[in-house]
């Protein structure tokens, strides 16, 4: 099927089986080799893309779900070259290390903090217990969320 | 693409009356919702080939509504619905319980309850809870609509009262007051686990007399399980520790929970009787 979407506030027309795994067709289709493949079994979260504003796995999103949809990437997160604050955080703490889960976890955290600006340490964790760093780097990334939600509510007072 | 997708197709109805008659229409069709149980099963070359039939943006299966004996749950809604329900934390609290149990944000904002009934696995969180709710299924075909205690519902590993054509279009929630609610899920990590145990209750008490109760498990049985046998050995009695010493053996020689990659059976039958003691003692 062929239909159209916005990926990263552009307009796209993408053609691919209807139950052809989303994560595949961005990868493939569109050239979006940012979302990562782990587990393929929606236990790891690497794929982890924001359909119409909601965090889900691309592994498990047909595409035909991609219709009219409008879809954030781990490329769409910058602004530019300015990266997000959750990535600028991610750097600087050693948020990110063989760099497979990153993209997950940056837009776990970015959806958090769209839902929950002054999140606890415990709504962290839960934020991101769907996806895993098999780098065993937990505390860092948790650090490197904290941090970005400081900077933003500092830049926001 | 992929060779498993040969022999599949997902087709979009526009309304839910179209999707009913495209199940009923093409032999085999089959529902598919947020599709986190089934890209699982693709992408492991598990899935059926046949034609699928996309629920998902069905406007008529989702929203939660409110009757004076009732609440209705679509079956589109997925547990973040859940989760961000105001009338089910105040009145349903163990779905909620469940609903932040199972997976993570992105399995949460996928996942349907529906799907997690239909998927029929007896590992599943939220029908220990639906059971202590006393739970109805609408059932929803071309032919007409029919409706299921939730008790009834599964019949053997993976079997359910499901005639081929038919969904779960909603789940239907008798409201009652005055009981006190329990769930627990024991799995290897608190996170994103499937459980070795999961227990889900709610007792009615007088003083210290049981008025009614009902108990709940998944993962010890080939399907979620109704413990009536526990219920039936509280129900009416003070509980003192020779009723819950009682109950316990009860339990113990209802429930068949099996040795498998992710528990012992053993394990599971200690772990399910010490949560019926932490159950009885929270409601005393």
């Amino acid at each position: 099927m062929r239909l159209s979407c916005t990926v990263n506030g552009r307009r796209v027309s993408l053609d691919a089986h209807p139950m052809a795994r989303l994560l595949d067709v961005l990868r493939r289709e569109a050239g979006l080799t940012g979302t990562k493949e782990g587990c393929g079994e929606g236990e790891c979260g690497a794929c982890a893309v924001l359909l119409n504003g909601q965090l889900v796995n691309s592994c498990l999103t047909p595409f035909a779900h991609a219709d009219e949809a409008t879809i954030i990437t781990i490329e769409g997160i910058a602004s530019g070259d300015d990266l997000h604050v959750v990535q600028e955080a991610f750097l600087e703490y050693g948020g990110a290390q063989c760099g497979i889960c990153t993209p997950g976890m940056v837009l776990a955290a970015v959806d958090l903090l769209e839902r929950t600006p002054h999140p606890t340490e415990a709504e962290v964790r839960a934020a991101l217990a769907g996806n895993l760093c098999r780098c065993t780097g937990y505390m860092r990334i948790f650090e490197s969320v904290l941090e970005a939600c400081r900077r933003l509510s500092a830049s926001r007072a | 693409m992929s060779t498993w997708l040969e022999g599949v197709d997902l087709v979009t109805p526009a309304s839910l009356d179209e999707a009913l008659t495209l199940l009923a229409s093409k032999h085999g069709a089959r529902p598919f919702a947020g599709g986190t149980d089934l890209m699982v099963q693709l992408e492991a070359g598990h899935l059926p080939p046949t034609r699928y039939v996309n629920l998902w943006g069905l406007r008529e299966l989702r929203g939660i509504l409110e009757s004076p004996d009732a609440i209705t749950i679509g079956a589109l809604s997925t547990y973040t619905d859940i989760r961000a329900s105001e009338l089910l934390a105040r009145e349903y609290p163990l779905l909620l319980r469940a609903a932040e149990e199972t997976g993570g944000v992105a399995t949460q904002n996928r996942g349907t309850i529906g799907g997690n009934i239909a998927n029929a696995s007896p590992a599943a969180d939220t029908p220990p809870a639906l059971l202590v709710y006393d739970a109805e299924l609408e059932l929803r075909s071309s032919a007409g609509i029919r409706r299921v205690p939730y008790a009834t519902f599964h019949t053997a590993y993976k079997q359910m009262t499901l005639a081929p054509g038919e969904i779960i279009s909603h789940i239907r929630l008798p409201r009652r007051a005055g009981w006190r609610d329990y769930y627990r899920k024991v799995g290897p990590r608190r996170a994103q686990a499937i459980s070795k145990v999961c227990f889900a209750g709610a007792i009615w008490m007088s003083g210290t007399t049981v008025r009614d109760l009902r108990v709940a498990l998944g993962s010890v049985a080939p399907t979620v399980v109704r413990a009536m046998e526990v219920e039936n050995a509280l129900r009416g009695r003070s509980v003192d520790e020779e009723i819950v010493a009682a109950a316990e053996r009860a339990l113990r020689s209802e429930i068949k929970p099996i040795d498998d990659f992710r528990s012992t059976a053993e394990y599971r039958l200690r772990v399910a009787a010490n949560l019926l003691r932490e159950f009885l003692s929270h409601s005393r």
